[in-house]
């Protein structure tokens, strides 16, 4: 193998550092007008009128659109969302109108022009305001709305969005013969994604009645589907592209600025508009990931073997359900973590609250769920005086154990968990987690934490991949994976060279996807896209194989049987200079007399991920992914006691990665994920004021992770038991590096500071007014 | 200060070429640079608020972020876009220790990181660190971009 294993740069890499590579609001046409977002400034309150005459009559404004603009609702699973608000605001940050106008100024003039009425209601401000029994409601209409997508159970006259259950043997008796019992509840803030690039959508509408659509997404056929649905359009004529994506973190999988962008081209004839986020409505009207509070209880033996588990976990989901009830059943499957429990009960609880709404964040719910059990689990080592790591390695799964939702489990879809714990301990130096001081004041402990994600995509996900070929014999792929730094793209082309045993070089791969060219990927999330899409494209490669083989064997007067291919030649197999070069058939071979055969040799290739089912309503039996993705993380820290500051030593991860395809852009997915981990953990948090006020929608209010507040070292180890079903037995990585590192920060302080540590974010504050309220 | 009530035009210079612009009077510099009669989108709008960095160009040689700036103060100056970068060793570095997943910061990084081999040529790692925490990266763990401009300064 040449292309796979390899250190290929990133197909675009080139782009990327001359300012040539174009991202969505790059893409200037002719004639453009530009729309903004008004955000209500209000958390919770009935709207009794948007005035917006004031703003019409501003030169250069073409359009204001309010609620009354877009009768219709919104929503993946739930329909419980008006594009701009409608009765009601119910976030502070919510859509309140749109205006639409020839320049970016005009419109931030206009928008400070239009005036809400507002008649305010109690916010519900926090999960257990949500929860109380004389609760405000979010949503009064919680039990008539339409499930767009089942399974989804709201709890009428209540802020229930939806509830998800799974349930394994007999979790009460067992927790009741346990010799030892652990109680942790855990608080985490909401958190937003930050992308560097905020979210902007372009929407024209031809005369035709084609609808073009540009947009930073994750998800451009979700997009086409649902704007052909909302505005009652052919599928075919929405054509959605979206050039390269300057990070999404799966914040750009919700379907949201190209309903309205639809709606403002609409208002002004079918003109090119751009929706473009400001940083500040990025942050507080687009959606968030979501918060938690979880109670986790774990029994064991006085061995240190996890007898039982009842978990609960309140999803603060915002405003609006968007992805959450997909989320809430993707805790429910992995509940446990990555260990063997045969007695659990989860409940997991999607609740409404006047906070910005929620959408997937980059490990789709597993890295606050992984939080709650990690905490868990390090208390309960020290309840029971026992190594963390052993004891993580005590209960780890393995193979033909059952998962929470009794899906068998194989060396294939689960890999070794065992593997990753032994080789943490040198890569970490691993002390046992005993604290210990290194100067008057400063302690140093390390931290341990383990994970496990599946896919918990739709039983019907499907992918697909086209290669044409060119005269020279070169190629062309082309795939609807979008390219958001994941390396995608990159790993795609490696794919098909290998397959076709070829230079990567010699692949060529488009940026952008374009729904009107490029085959359907379901969406680019769930660290699915080398997976699904590779073997899409193993399977095109194979057709393009028969096709060189079938067109070669009648030129070479011989059966396709006799043929084999390299080096960008078809060949007999016992006598290889009877051959033929790919740019002889690439479009059809011509005989010397003129005279030709074939045609282009165009390979297509389709995956539909298999064995999938939707976990059963009353137990949440089922299967919900193809394979897990297992591994640990370490963090060393520094601790102050008299400061309560602490400084990052190092952080470490040990994954199961299967066959790594392109190991610099692996490691760097998975450092990228450790850092994101590590900032989400020490500070970043969304913030809301007494009454609901969006107050970090800023990056001097919401802090990410900058230069120098990174560990002095981040070490990456992989260990490679394949995935017999995935393209070369890779294994997916691209959210891992995130879900356990804040839960092994939490850990090594809770260790250094001898407190239980059970919120995020981690700051110098917390850590003090816990000592402070410490009994 | 120069106090502008309706469209003008300023002189300057942009990526070595002189250039006569026309400018309204709340244009940033960003939106100059991103205006389709200049038609550089290498300088990104992240938070065009100051804070990340996405928009950072030379200013004579100095980086700033262009979106805290207006154009008209660019007047008679001399700006370097990522656009006017060729073949330098912090772009060459970049490539090489794959120092940007989504390359949506990376403008920004490689201007600060060139202006920064620029005044002090072997910097150590507390003035690189210095120099590039004004910029915010959410892909990379920074680790990548701290080994690029390492390198390129020791070329």
């Amino acid at each position: 193998m040449t292309s796979i294993g390899a250190n290929i740069p990133r197909k675009e890499a080139p782009n990327k550092v001359t300012g040539r590579a174009r991202y969505t609001r790059d893409l200037y046409r002719p004639g453009t007008l530009y729309a903004l977002i008004v955000p209500a400034h209000i958390a919770h309150a009935r709207l009794l009128a948007v005035d917006t005459r004031e703003a019409r009559a501003l030169a250069g404004v073409k359009a204001v659109l309010t609620g009354a603009d877009a009768p219709f609702l919104t929503g993946d699973v739930i329909e419980d969302h008006p594009p701009l608000a409608r009765d009601k605001v119910r976030y502070w940050g919510e859509p309140v109108a749109l205006v639409v106008a020839r320049d970016m100024a005009t419109a931030q003039q206009a928008a400070a022009l239009v005036h809400c009425t507002y008649d305010p209601l109690p916010v519900v401000n926090s999960i257990e305001d949500a929860l109380r029994a004389d609760a405000p409601l979010v949503h009064e209409a919680v039990g008539s709305y339409t499930i767009a997508t089942p399974p989804a159970s709201p709890r009428p006259h209540s802020n229930i969005a939806d509830e998800a259950n799974v349930t394994k043997g007999d979790s009460d008796g067992a927790l009741k013969a346990s010799d030892v019992i652990v109680q942790v509840h855990v608080s985490l803030p909401q958190i937003d994604h930050a992308a560097m690039e905020p979210r902007v959508a372009t929407a024209e509408i031809l005369a035709d009645g084609r609808v073009l659509i540009e947009t930073s997404s994750q998800a451009p056929f979700e997009v086409q589907k649902l704007v052909a649905q909302y505005f009652q359009l052919d599928p075919g004529q929405v054509t959605v592209s979206v050039p390269l994506v300057g990070g999404a973190f799966g914040g750009k999988a919700s379907v949201q600025l190209e309903v309205l962008a639809y709606l403002a081209s609409h208002a002004v004839g079918g003109r090119v508009v751009t929706l473009a986020n400001p940083r500040e409505v990025d942050m507080e009207s687009s959606p968030v990931g979501l918060g938690l509070e979880a109670d986790v209880t774990l029994g064991a033996t006085q061995e240190g073997r996890l007898t039982a588990a009842i978990l609960r976990f309140y999803l603060d989901v915002g405003a609006y359900a968007d992805s959450a009830p997909r989320i809430a059943r993707a805790i429910a499957a992995q509940c446990t973590g990555p260990y063997r429990i045969d007695h659990v009960h989860a409940d997991v609880y999607a609740v409404y609250t006047n906070h910005t709404y929620t959408t997937a964040f980059r490990g789709f719910g597993h890295m606050p769920m992984t939080f709650a059990i990690e905490r868990a689990m390090d208390e309960l080592a020290q309840r029971l005086s026992i190594d963390p790591l052993d004891l993580r390695q005590r209960n780890a799964l393995r193979p033909g154990d059952r998962t929470p939702t009794k899906a068998r489990l194989t060396p294939s879809n689960l890999g070794s968990l065992s593997e990753t714990i032994e080789r943490l301990k040198p890569l970490i130096g691993w002390n046992g987690g005993e604290p210990y001081p290194v100067a008057p004041h400063r302690i140093r402990a390390q931290g341990v934490a383990a994970f496990w994600k599946t896919s918990s995509s739709p039983p019907n996900a499907t992918s697909g991949a086209i290669v044409t070929m060119n005269a020279d014999g070169s190629v062309n792929l082309s795939i609807g994976a979008v390219e958001f730094g994941s390396g995608a793209k990159t790993t795609a082309a490696q794919i098909l060279a290998e397959a076709l045993r070829i230079p990567v070089s010699r692949v060529f791969i488009h940026e952008a996807v374009n729904t009107d060219t490029d085959p359907e990927h379901w969406k680019t999330v769930a660290s699915l896209s080398t997976y699904m899409v590779g073997r899409a494209v193993l399977d095109a490669a194979q057709d393009v194989v028969r096709q060189l083989k079938s067109l070669a064997a009648v030129v070479l007067r011989c059966a396709p049987e006799d043929l084999d291919y390299g080096n960008e030649t078809v060949f007999v197999r016992d006598d290889p200079s009877i051959k033929l070069t790919y740019a002889d058939l690439a479009l059809g071979y011509q005989y010397p007399e003129g005279d030709s055969i074939g045609g282009q040799i165009i390979g297509r290739g389709r995956f539909m991920i298999r064995h999938l089912n939707l976990l059963d309503q009353e137990t949440g039996h089922g299967r919900p992914g193809p394979a897990w993705t297992v591994g640990v993380q370490a963090v060393e820290i520094e601790y102050d006691d008299l400061t309560h500051q602490y400084r990052l030593l190092k952080a470490a991860t040990v994954l199961d990665a299967g066959h790594v395809i392109n190991p610099a852009i692996a490691h760097g997915q998975v450092r990228g994920g450790m850092a994101m981990g590590l900032g989400i953990a020490s500070r970043e948090a969304v913030r809301y004021g007494p009454q609901g006020e969006f107050l970090t929608n800023q990056f001097r209010s919401y802090k990410v992770l900058r230069l120098g507040e990174q560990p002095d070292a981040y070490l990456v180890e992989f260990v490679t038991n394949p995935q017999v079903d995935a393209p070369f037995g890779a294994r997916p990585l691209g959210e891992h590096g995130v879900l356990a590192i804040g839960a092994a920060l939490a850990n090594a302080l809770s260790r250094a500071t001898n407190m239980s540590i059970n919120q995020l974010p981690i700051t110098p504050e917390l850590i003090w007014q816990q000592r402070r309220n410490a009994p | 200060m120069k106090t502008l009530t309706g469209p003008t035009h300023i002189q300057l210079t942009i990526n070595g070429e002189p250039r006569d612009v026309f400018i309204e009077p709340h244009y940033t510099l960003l939106d100059l640079l991103r205006h389709p009669l200049v038609g550089l989108t290498g300088a990104k709008p992240g938070c065009e608020n100051g804070d990340c960095g996405a928009c950072t160009v030379l200013l004579n040689q100095k980086p700033v972020k262009s979106c805290m700036m207006f154009a008209v103060d660019a007047e008679g100056k001399t700006v370097l876009t990522v656009e006017g970068l060729v073949d330098t060793p912090v772009q060459r570095a970049f490539l090489k220790h794959f120092a940007f997943q989504c390359g949506y910061c990376t403008s920004g990084f490689l201007l600060v990181a060139h202006a920064l081999l620029h005044e002090i040529p072997h910097p150590d790692r507390h003035q690189i660190t210095e120099w590039l925490r004004s910029n915010i990266c959410r892909c990379t763990s920074y680790e990548e971009i701290l080994a690029a401009v390492h390198e390129a300064s020791e070329s």
